[in-house]
């Protein structure tokens, strides 16, 4: 029978409820703990560790060219942005020098992946405020992206694409042809997001002044990405530290100060955009060459660490490889942005209502795998 | 003797009369749900259902199968009692509605007139709204019997909703009944005819009444008490089989018993548009009650698919806001809509001009 005990836990009239793992919000196996005083959150208290599959370690048992394929499954959704995180890792430490064309294709493909993690992230977004049809719309466009990774990498969400030294394949003969209609058709599709789902007025009560983040919390929080960039914080590694021909390209940093959903929101609408810029600089520019550099066929690091950032879809992605001079790392860090962001969680939710929780679980993005790693 | 003195064939015809309404809200319930599906598969550019069946034309009665066939469960820590009460007080609720609602004119069978009403009473508003009032508990006793969190929660959010929705849902009908004079649901259609429908004289009264309504039938973007990103699908999280199938059933009958009850107070009911009803009595005689029950349909079904459009078109609201937009923004809205009526009748009966 039912007990008073069962429902109210302690005398300050406080409820305690477990959103997750298994819950419609998390998107995964996030185990959030919340403490309620009637709709409003006292504390949340994530719990980790659901999908820890130990990547790192078994990096350390696969080779140089072997353990890129292992983060793919970090952050599934920008996959191919891992991989280059640790492809640069591995040229940066044997030095390997990387042929203009293969560095033209790995920038759109990461641009690519962009918008198609972006997209999925729209989708689930607008989900976890009730609207379904976006996410629909958002997989719809979604779907051609996936169809142009499967053309030229051969899979769809891991495409295990990176090498080091370049990519695996030189791109499709259709490859250009294709990239160009998806932009065609993507920026008459932003638009109707707009219309859908940014100018929606109950969208914008939902986020706007929600899971407000200030700009020193952000920072000392660690966080990076859309998250950071919301409140203020210029953090965009495409920018502040180039890599690959990301100099040569012109694209802007998106960049808000309100801190709250809305921002964070507002930017990867933006970069979204700023991802199709990209794009089109780039697509008709592909140099002939070489889509790989010639290689060793046992890569072996010099003793040492060596340090790479990149921006993924959801933040800065660090890769720390510690080597003995041996084919296979001696450890290996991932410094993955999902899991500083979660850590602001608390702070961004605490006072605001249930529905709030779920507006700011949104926009951080958060992909579970790449927190647990 | 006693037996003679009874009038059987009103109780054959209202026998009758009581089933067809509800098999026919139940069936048209079912291919809501499909309706639902296929609205929803087009507005999302999707096909839908379309395996069973033309269409998928047969997947409601595969879906009510497939429930039936679920396993029960009723959680060991649950109040058995109200945990099985709910959702039968939500299914019961939402078909004693329609007893009072008039589906057309009136029929001529063996020189007996047969009104298409199960019970013309004086009080017909009056019903509706104490019946819809009743149906805040088969939300609450079911959530509350589950001994669940989050059942717990959208079992309160579910009450407040409920009853702040009615109280503006009733102000707005207030102006309505100002300009009727009646709480009648057939006076209501009659003095609707030939297109004098009362949404022209009280447009922003119906506006209020839609958007209750929507709140009512707990439908997005008020589907709060079963937000199933927030509260993992509330009330009836812990149902199943076809526990869930009735609540889920409830649901959709209610939405069809909303639209009709929109249709009779603001759209003219079962009036034809365009058509002189009266005189299309004169010359097809018993075919002319059938067209205007075709017309009801019409309406009503357009209805739901305003309905379905709004679901799959907006998000949900947060819970105060959703409070806010109650008690500071409709309640106010139904007040001075009232107000309003009030002034304009009272010119109007009084000829004072000014």
């Amino acid at each position: 029978m039912y007990t008073e005990t069962q429902i109210i836990n302690n005398s300050n009239d406080e409820l305690v409820i477990n959103v997750g793992p298994q819950h419609p919000a998390t998107h995964g196996v996030l185990h959030l703990v919340i403490t309620l005083q009637g709709e409003t959150i006292k504390k949340v208290e994530p719990h980790l560790g659901y999908i820890h599959r130990s990547i790192e370690k078994m990096c350390e048992s696969l080779t140089y060219r072997q353990f890129i394929c292992a983060s793919s499954r970090m952050d599934y959704l920008s996959a191919h942005i891992n991989n280059h995180a640790c492809a640069l890792t591995v040229e940066k430490g044997a030095q390997i020098e990387v042929p203009q064309r293969a560095q033209y294709i790995r920038v759109i493909m990461d641009e690519l992946t962009r918008i198609a993690s972006h997209e999925l992230w729209w989708g689930a977004m607008a989900m976890d405020l009730g609207a379904f049809t976006p996410f629909f719309y958002a997989f719809r466009e979604r779907e051609v992206i996936t169809e142009i990774m499967e053309e030229t990498c051969g899979a769809r969400l891991t495409m295990n694409y990176m090498v080091p030294g370049g990519v695996m394949t030189d791109i499709h003969p259709d490859f250009q042809k294709r990239v160009k209609e998806f932009i065609q058709l993507f920026k008459s599709k932003i638009d109707e997001y707009d219309d859908l789902v940014t100018n929606n007025i109950i969208f914008q009560n939902r986020t706007k002044g929600v899971g407000h983040l200030s700009k020193e919390d952000a920072i000392s929080y660690g966080c990076t990405g859309a998250v950071a960039r919301a409140s203020g914080v210029s953090c965009d590694i495409r920018k502040l530290y180039p890599y690959d021909i990301y100099d040569k390209v012109t694209f802007n940093e998106i960049l808000e100060t309100a801190g709250d959903s809305f921002a964070r929101y507002m930017i990867r609408m933006g970069e979204m955009r700023e991802s199709i810029k990209i794009i089109e600089q780039l697509i008709d520019n592909i140099p002939e060459g070489d889509y790989q550099a010639k290689t060793k066929a046992v890569l072996k690091l010099p003793k040492g660490d060596f340090y790479t950032r990149v921006e993924t879809a959801r933040g800065e992605l660090g890769v720390y490889i510690v080597s003995e001079g041996a084919a296979t790392p001696y450890r290996i860090k991932f410094r993955s942005p999902g899991f500083s962001n979660l850590s602001a969680l608390d702070q961004m939710a605490r006072g605001g209502k249930i529905g709030d929780l779920m507006a700011t679980m949104g926009t951080l993005d958060l992909v579970i795998p790449d927190i647990d790693r | 003797m006693v037996l003679l003195s009874f009038d059987w064939f009103l109780i054959i015809e209202k026998a009758i009369l009581i089933s067809i309404v509800i098999v026919a809200s139940l069936v048209i319930a079912m291919y809501e749900t499909w309706g639902e599906r296929k609205v929803a598969a087009f507005i999302q550019d999707r096909i839908g259902p379309d395996r069973a069946g033309f269409g998928g034309i047969l997947q409601p009665l595969a879906d009510g199968m497939k429930l039936f066939m679920k396993e029960e469960i009723i959680p060991n820590s649950s109040n058995k009692f109200l945990f099985v009460m709910g959702p039968g007080l939500a299914m019961l609720t939402a078909m004693m509605t329609s007893a009072v609602i008039p589906w057309g004119g009136h029929l001529e069978i063996m020189g007996r007139t047969v009104p298409l009403q199960i019970a013309d009473i004086n009080i017909g508003i009056l019903y509706v709204f104490g019946v819809v009032s009743l149906g805040v508990y088969g939300v609450m006793i079911g959530g509350w019997a589950s001994n669940n969190k989050f059942s717990l929660m959208a079992a309160l959010r579910g009450a407040s909703q409920m009853i702040s929705y009615e109280l503006a849902m009733g102000l707005s009908l207030i102006a309505l009944l100002m300009l009727t004079g009646t709480l009648s649901l057939r006076t209501i259609v009659e003095q609707q005819s030939t297109g004098h429908w009362n949404i022209w004289y009280q447009p922003l009264g119906f506006i209020i009444f839609f958007v209750c309504a929507l709140a009512e039938c707990n439908r997005t973007p008020f589907d709060l008490p079963e937000a199933e990103s927030e509260l993992n699908f509330g009330y009836h999280q812990e149902y199943s089989s076809m526990k869930l199938g009735f609540y889920l059933f409830a649901e959709y009958v209610n939405m069809f018993i909303s639209c009709v009850i929109m249709a009779t107070l603001f759209f003219g009911g079962y009036d034809i548009p365009f058509v002189n009803d009266a005189h299309l009595y004169d010359q097809i005689g018993n075919w002319a009650a059938l067209a205007q029950v075709v017309c009801l349909m019409a309406k009503v079904i357009f209805g739901i698919f305003v309905f379905m459009w709004i679901r799959w078109t907006v998000p949900r609201f947060r819970y105060d806001q959703l409070m806010n937009l109650g008690w500071k923004g409709l309640i106010p809205l139904a007040l001075a809509n009232m107000v309003i009526t009030a002034v304009v009748a009272l010119l109007k009966y009084n000829n004072w001009h000014f």
